[in-house]
């Protein structure tokens, strides 16, 4: 491909938020040219959701993916991210990725939307009060957090970070995924996707979900943050035998055993597990389809 | 240090339902060592809980639904290695309801494996999927026999198989690889040869997987670069979309079609990269030019001197409809052809073909869902298109009807001829025989309610009527409605006298339009 990165545009940015170190030194960077192609039908799809709506957000989750994916936004459209960053604030996430996200929207010049369930938060229906499942605690302050945000600032479309390899359910995703007014996923009767054309007709009061990650693995993830030097909250990284995974709720997201306290270490440990990646994620773990029922009615 | 990964080769299964297609899947992720950790006991638990015998294809088979139902609905995407190379397995459905699942499946997809169960041998989707991939330019497949072990891993079965699928493969041009028997429950030649098939000295299912080639770029020089949009960013105007075929410096001289105008290549636009001085295909790119011209979404840049593309306004495709509502004549669409969008006509329909049996009926004027054709798009505005086998992706498009995707098409022909214009003032008759219907007045005679009675039975038996005042009737009549009024007219009805239903029978019957072709 031709944007063949040099990097030294970027060098010193953000790297009070990571210390270098965490990154394989530039002269012993692996071929990482494979991501040339992931990258560019990434850009393609940011391009085409850009051109179609004008009511348009990305969620931001403050994790690696959709930090990638703010990455590859701000790629697309040469340094500017043209549209506002949301985030489900459940006012239950680690803290370390709040201090993030506030550091870096300044230090990038993001557009913050940030949006609450404050009503269950305050009424204590939540898993961590000791009043709800996890799974409803989910349902209350990330759908129902999100669904509130998408309804109050009227977005056609949200551009989401998921990826196939995550999960079942999302492995059988479109890029762009329809929602009804009711916000639910119609898993039974997709609209055809080939050949790089997209739905992006939708009735009045609908809206799309755009996938733009579904074809990267979490390996390429952090290939791609270790030859971009793409900042990411610190936890990732083993502090005395433990480091986290995926982030998400404090309550409901666990450390793993780990040693990686660095990129290269990271991706040669996945390389070599057969433990899937939402696992360190409770909620999904409660009963056979638990996650499905999440994501039908409106879950990321 | 890690290892350098590469970019997995992606493969879709196809075949007729119940075939074993992700029964197949669930084996080779097994047989492989690619399961993830606790998947296996977690499929075995979720089985006993629900009182079911163990099936591999839960494993791809995620959705509640799919598992109540023992079905693939939608296709799903998973990642699995081989000692060579790393894949995805696309599985697509076998039911004939999801084919629009299929061929989003196998759209991606580099390679395939057709797979068709020997006791059932060749099936109806075993063909049109067959067919479907090879309109999807699939050319690489192989075909995997499957439940081997319930024919007694017969060898003169399988090759009844062979030698008739073959047969059929080859008249739509497709030449598999190699035919391979197997069992997917039992995991024979998976991955190890089979005892039971000591006959067959071919490969396993990962030997052949490991055989297909992987994507090569097209070997086209000659430059297509839709343009997808132009930026306004920092006082630059950036031109930005993807390089389709061909490659593009700073410098050289490009012309847009359909306008014709050209400029030269000032720069390559890059964040996070410096100095790049060339672009080459599948990049998503930016430039910006040394002339102010007019460029918007859907024009379509190429070299002076490259081979042109036509300025289409007739187009002649082989069309697959997915759609929920049928494709008419006279049908108004979208056509979405690489970034261009623009409403299209159906202007004839020449030959519908059965992807199963390969036979072709003619003086069909409709299309349903499934079905495959040879149809003529017209649209007003030209198209920037070139046939599809000369340039891909400005070769093939797809049709929304309202908000759905609705089908696809890959482009056989195309003219430049204008669309079908009239200069033919049209009379009452004319626009009669177009709506298939005759306007009439009619006087009704008796009760509000009874003249309303008939008013609603002929709009539900497809006549359009209305009541009318005296001095409106012949409008509404040349328009094409029965108009039902007060005042003195030909024909006549007294509902005191006459039933709603017998009154409906004979307006029906006036207002029919002959037989023979109207115009």
């Amino acid at each position: 491909m031709s944007t063949a990165p040099s990097h030294n545009f970027f060098e010193g940015e953000a790297s009070h938020l990571v210390e270098p170190k965490r990154y394989t030194p530039r002269n012993e960077l692996p071929d990482y040219s494979h991501l040339d192609d992931l990258e560019a039908r990434s850009i393609y799809i940011l391009r085409e959701a850009f051109n179609k709506f004008e009511d348009l957000a990305m969620l931001w989750s403050i994790g690696k993916d959709s930090s990638v994916m703010l990455w590859l936004a701000r790629k697309a459209f040469f340094g500017h991210v043209p549209f506002p960053c949301a985030h489900v604030d459940t006012r239950y996430k680690i803290p370390a990725m709040i201090e993030f996200r506030d550091a870096l929207a300044k230090e990038w010049g993001l557009k913050m939307v940030v949006g609450t369930n404050q009503a269950a938060y305050d009424r204590g229906q939540t898993y961590p009060a000791g009043n709800a499942t996890r799974v409803e605690c989910c349902s209350l302050l990330k759908r129902d957090g999100l669904q509130d945000l998408i309804a109050e600032h009227g977005y056609e479309s949200v551009i989401l970070g998921i990826r196939r390899d995550e999960d079942g359910t999302r492995a059988k995703e479109r890029y762009f995924s329809p929602r009804n007014q009711q916000f639910e996923w119609d898993f039974r009767d997709q609209p055809p996707e080939l050949w790089d054309q997209f739905k992006t007709d939708f009735e009045p009061g609908t809206h799309l979900r755009i996938h733009p990650l579904l074809h990267w693995t979490e390996v390429n993830i952090w290939e791609y943050i270790d030859r971009e030097r793409i900042p990411v909250v610190p936890v990732y990284f083993a502090k005395n035998g433990r480091r986290y995974r995926s982030l998400g709720c404090a309550p409901c997201t666990f450390p793993v055993k780990s040693e990686a306290s660095n990129i290269a270490e990271i991706i040669s440990e996945l390389q070599n597990t057969n433990v899937s990646e939402r696992s360190t994620r409770a909620q999904d773990q409660e009963g056979e389809d638990a996650f499905e029922r999440l994501r039908a009615s409106g879950y990321m | 240090m890690s290892q350098a990964s590469q970019n997995p080769l992606e493969i879709v299964i196809v075949g007729h339902v119940d075939h074993g297609k992700s029964t197949l899947v669930g084996r080779l992720f097994f047989e492989t060592g690619s399961m993830p950790e606790g998947k296996v006991e977690a499929i075995e638990a979720m089985c006993k809980r629900r009182g079911v015998p163990f099936e591999w294809a839960f494993l791809m088979d995620a959705l509640r639904a799919e598992r109540d139902q023992n079905i693939t609905i939608d296709t799903s995407h998973i990642w699995f290695k081989t000692a060579k190379r790393p894949y995805v397995i696309i599985d697509a459905p076998g039911h004939r309801e999801f084919l629009k699942n299929m061929i989003t499946g196998a759209a991606s997809a580099s390679a395939a494996l057709l797979l068709i169960a020997a006791d059932e041998g060749v099936q109806e989707q075993s063909r049109r999927h067959g067919y479907m991939l090879s309109l999807l330019g699939i050319r690489q497949v192989a075909v995997v026999v499957n439940k081997m072990d319930l024919v007694d891993f017969s060898e003169k079965r399988f090759q009844e198989i062979e030698t008739e699928y073959r047969k059929f493969l080859k008249e739509i041009g497709l030449e598999p690889l190699v035919f391979v028997p197997i069992s997917a429950r039992g995991g024979e030649n998976i991955v190890e040869p089979s005892k039971s098939l000591g006959w067959f000295d071919g490969p396993t299912v990962v030997q052949v997987l490991d055989s297909f080639a992987p994507p090569v770029a097209s070997s086209e020089t000659a430059l297509r670069f839709p343009v997808q949009d132009v930026y306004r960013f920092d006082h630059r105007r950036i031109i930005a979309g993807r390089i389709e075929t061909g490659t593009l410096k700073v410098g050289d001289e490009i012309v847009f079609y359909p306008t014709g105008r050209s400029s030269k290549v000032a720069s390559i636009e890059g964040w996070g990269s410096q100095g790049v001085s060339e672009a080459i295909p599948g990049g998503s790119v930016g430039i910006t030019l040394e002339d102010q011209l007019f460029v918007e979404r859907g024009h379509v840049a190429l070299k002076k001197g490259d081979r042109a593309p036509g300025l289409a306004r007739r187009v002649t495709a082989n069309v697959f409809w997915l759609g929920k509502r049928p494709l008419k004549i006279g049908s108004v669409l979208k056509v979405k052809l690489a970034t261009q969008e623009h409403s299209c006509r159906v202007a004839e329909i020449t030959g519908v073909l059965d992807a199963s049996t390969l036979e072709v009926r003619q003086g069909v004027d409709f299309l349903e869902r499934d079905d495959v054709a040879t149809v003529v798009l017209e649209t007003d505005r030209p198209l920037v298109v070139d046939l599809q086998a000369d340039f891909v992706s400005t070769g093939r498009f797809v049709l929304v009807d309202g908000y759905d995707v609705s089908g696809g098409g890959i482009v056989v022909g195309f003219e430049e001829k204008s669309v079908q214009v009239t200069a033919e003032v049209l009379n009452p008759e004319t626009r009669w025989g177009i709506l298939g219907q005759k306007g009439l007045i009619v006087e009704l005679k008796g009760t509000d309610v009874a003249r309303n009675t008939v008013e609603r039975l002929l709009l539900e038996s497809g006549i359009r009527a209305s009541a009318s005042t005296n001095e409106h009737a012949a409008a509404l009549r040349d328009a094409g409605v029965v108009a039902l009024i007060r005042g003195p007219a030909e024909l006549s009805f007294d509902l005191s006298e006459v039933g709603a239903l017998d009154v409906v029978t004979a307006i029906r019957l006036a207002a029919r339009i002959s037989q023979e072709p109207a115009h």
